[in-house]
């Protein structure tokens, strides 16, 4: 008899989460990908058009413009919004972080990977403590220098501070990479005469190319979708903004339409979501890596 | 962490030692060769150095500073003039502590941590556990689903801001329609929402339910990929065993699966706290910390640009990175193995 029951309640399970199981994926699927439906949908068509019919979830062919688009793309000077030029602020501060980020990181993600020297864990746990420190820690005292040695609107200054958010990060990443490199191939190396140095540049740099890549796309995403820092440092200035800063700040004009706001969104999301799309498998690896270890 | 096993550095620096005695940092003649782990030893250092400096500058310095100002009296017009060790005082702090807003915004912000913490990993094992076994377009809904995740947070913040306006948004508009609402719901400008059911009157604070559930929605991706990436490194064998004694899907994910993503579930849910608790621009974002969602890391920033007062600014800031490190504390004092083992 109990057998029986057991047996009925595993069989209704199985069935139930069967179809449980679909309705969570439909359900993950609508919860993710409509908000950006919704986002390119409202770009696309006039504010009218919106106030009209707030509920409408597509977009009928005398309706569709693009011309939220210009008017978010052109520049100032034609009346428009000059995101152009945010874009390649944005671009500009994204690429220096990753370039510096990575110089600094990797000679520690390799030290602390892979030679035990005094104080090593110290230092390893340092790492991650300051991965820890909140950003508005940071703010305070970074707001204050900047503004006295007058890197408070740059774009350098900017940089710099990113530099700070994804350094511990990036060390993490790659580390958990490099331990997966078997020793043996620096010893081969060794035996060849190499030095550590060059070791590190022939040998193990070409061979941690995945999680340099997925490191550098990671700092890249935060560079690029940073908000608070571009906020304290560049809202006096709106030659320096980035795109985030851009469209935060759009939001706050007067009597500029929801639909340009979207235009706008759809902008600044685009270059991060093609990126990420192109080295999906290497980003979600890279962070990763470790996680399924027990 | 795992690190090199204990005898491999010595016995590639030996071996490099006898073969190659132009090696990197060959002894001068006349000293004793250095042995192999002080070599280790030194390479070490010398690699990590350069990191070391640049997280010494741009991290643990700015860090210091914050609390040097949290004990000084700093307006920003001052500061030029101003030593590095002038008046001290706890001033900043009283002020911090009698304000009238602080410990509310201090269980605000717990509440808001808390839920969103709790929210975003529990639907990240949800969508780990359903998109487990393999399916068509499995691939390409795993690379949607992170799509919150990776969109930059002011573009996704108005996406919602707008989706959930009273007079233009899709929300309200549906709920009309397929509800009945008869008055629009202004989610974000509500502190507290009125709800009957059942005879019974409940006061929902709105605002902050809808930044909870914001939050929720960006980072359960974070969640669902680790969640899911230790799932797979779950050998299929214990599974198969558990089966075979003939146990219930939920039983075998009780006893069998659960388990096993424990660790990684407790790193996350700390990962996820601290983040959280110092999320500054999503609610700043969404609601400006207004209708009750009047979360710490908003405070800092207010005392920072309104009142260019660094001194309070910095007080705050020290005293939510306290508060933090209390709360971690208690959570490693009674989880802490967990986390360690993962960690």
């Amino acid at each position: 008899m109990s057998g029986k029951t057991a047996l009925s309640r595993a069989r209704f399970e199985e069935r139930f989460f069967g179809v449980a199981r679909w309705i969570v994926i439909a359900f993950l699927a609508v919860i993710t990908l409509l908000p950006f439906y919704y986002m390119v949908l409202l770009s696309l068509k006039p504010i009218d058009a919106l106030l009209l019919d707030p509920g409408s979830l597509w977009i009928s062919a005398k309706d569709f413009t693009l011309s939220t688009y210009r008017d978010v793309l052109r520049s100032t000077d034609d009346g428009g919004q000059g995101f152009l030029r945010f874009l390649l602020n944005s671009a500009l501060v994204s690429l220096g972080t990753v370039v510096l980020t990575l110089v600094a990181a990797v000679p520690g993600a390799y030290a602390v990977s892979r030679l035990k020297f005094f104080g090593h864990r110290q230092v390893s746990a340092l790492f991650l403590a300051v991965y820890l420190f909140p950003a508005t820690l940071l703010a305070v005292p970074l707001f204050v220098i900047f503004a006295k040695i007058g890197l408070s609107s740059s774009l350098v200054g900017l940089a710099i501070v990113y530099v700070a958010q994804t350094v511990p990060v990036s060390i993490y990443m790659l580390k958990n990479y490099l331990v997966t490199i078997p020793a043996s191939i620096e010893e081969a190396a060794a035996l060849d005469g190499c030095s550590r140095l060059q070791t590190v540049r022939k040998v193990i740099l070409p061979l941690a190319l995945p999680s340099l890549m997925a490191t550098g796309l990671y700092v890249f995403m935060i560079a690029w979708n940073e908000f608070l820092f571009a906020l304290l440092f560049l809202a006096a200035d709106p030659g320096q903004w980035t795109v985030s800063l851009g469209l935060a700040q759009l939001s706050n004009g007067i009597e500029v339409p929801k639909t340009v706001l979207m235009a706008g969104s759809v902008v600044l999301t685009i270059p991060v979501v093609l990126l990420f799309f192109a080295a999906e498998r290497l980003l979600t690896e890279g962070l990763t890596s470790g996680a399924d270890k027990s | 962490m795992p690190t090199a096993p204990a005898g491999a550095p010595q016995r590639r620096d030996t071996s490099r030692r006898s073969t190659d005695p132009s090696g990197d940092r060959s002894p001068a003649p006349g000293r004793r060769p250095l042995t192999a782990s002080r070599r280790a030893n030194r390479a070490g250092l010398a690699f990590v150095s350069p990191t070391f400096l640049v997280v010494l500058v741009v991290v643990v310095l700015p860090i210091a500073w914050t609390v040097l100002l949290a004990f000084q009296k700093a307006r920003l017009v001052d500061i030029q003039g101003m030593g590095l060790f002038g008046n001290w005082s706890l001033d900043n702090f009283s002020q911090v502590f009698d304000s009238a807003g602080f410990w509310s915004s201090l269980g605000t912000t717990l509440l808001y941590t808390a839920g969103a913490t709790l929210g975003s990993v529990v639907l990240g094992l949800v969508a780990a556990l359903a998109l487990r076994k393999p399916f068509r377009g499995r691939g390409l809904l795993r690379a949607a689903m992170l799509l919150p995740y990776v969109a930059p947070v002011v573009a996704v913040a108005f996406v919602w801001e707008v989706a959930l306006s009273p007079q233009y948004g899709v929300v309200n508009d549906w709920g009309r329609r397929l509800f009945g609402w008869d008055d629009p719901i202004a989610f974000l400008s509500t502190r507290q929402y009125e709800v009957d059911l059942l005879g019974l009157h409940f006061d929902i604070p709105l605002a902050l339910l809808t930044v909870i559930v914001f939050e929720c929605w960006r980072y359960f991706p974070f969640a669902f990929l680790f969640i899911l990436a230790r799932l797979q490194a779950v050998p299929d064998t214990l599974e198969e065993a558990a089966l075979v004694d003939g146990a219930t899907p939920t039983q075998r994910f009780r006893h069998v699966l659960l388990p096993q993503l424990m660790p990684v579930i407790a790193l996350l849910c700390v990962l996820r706290f601290i983040m959280t608790f110092n999320k500054f621009d999503d609610v700043y974002l969404l609601t400006g910390g207004g209708a009750g969602t009047d979360v710490a890391a908003v405070r800092v920033y207010d005392f920072l640009t309104a009142r260019y007062d660094v001194g309070a600014a910095a007080a705050q800031a020290l005293v939510l990175a306290l508060s933090l490190m209390i709360l971690l504390g208690f959570y490693f004092k009674f989880f802490g193995n967990k986390v360690q083992e993962e960690a």
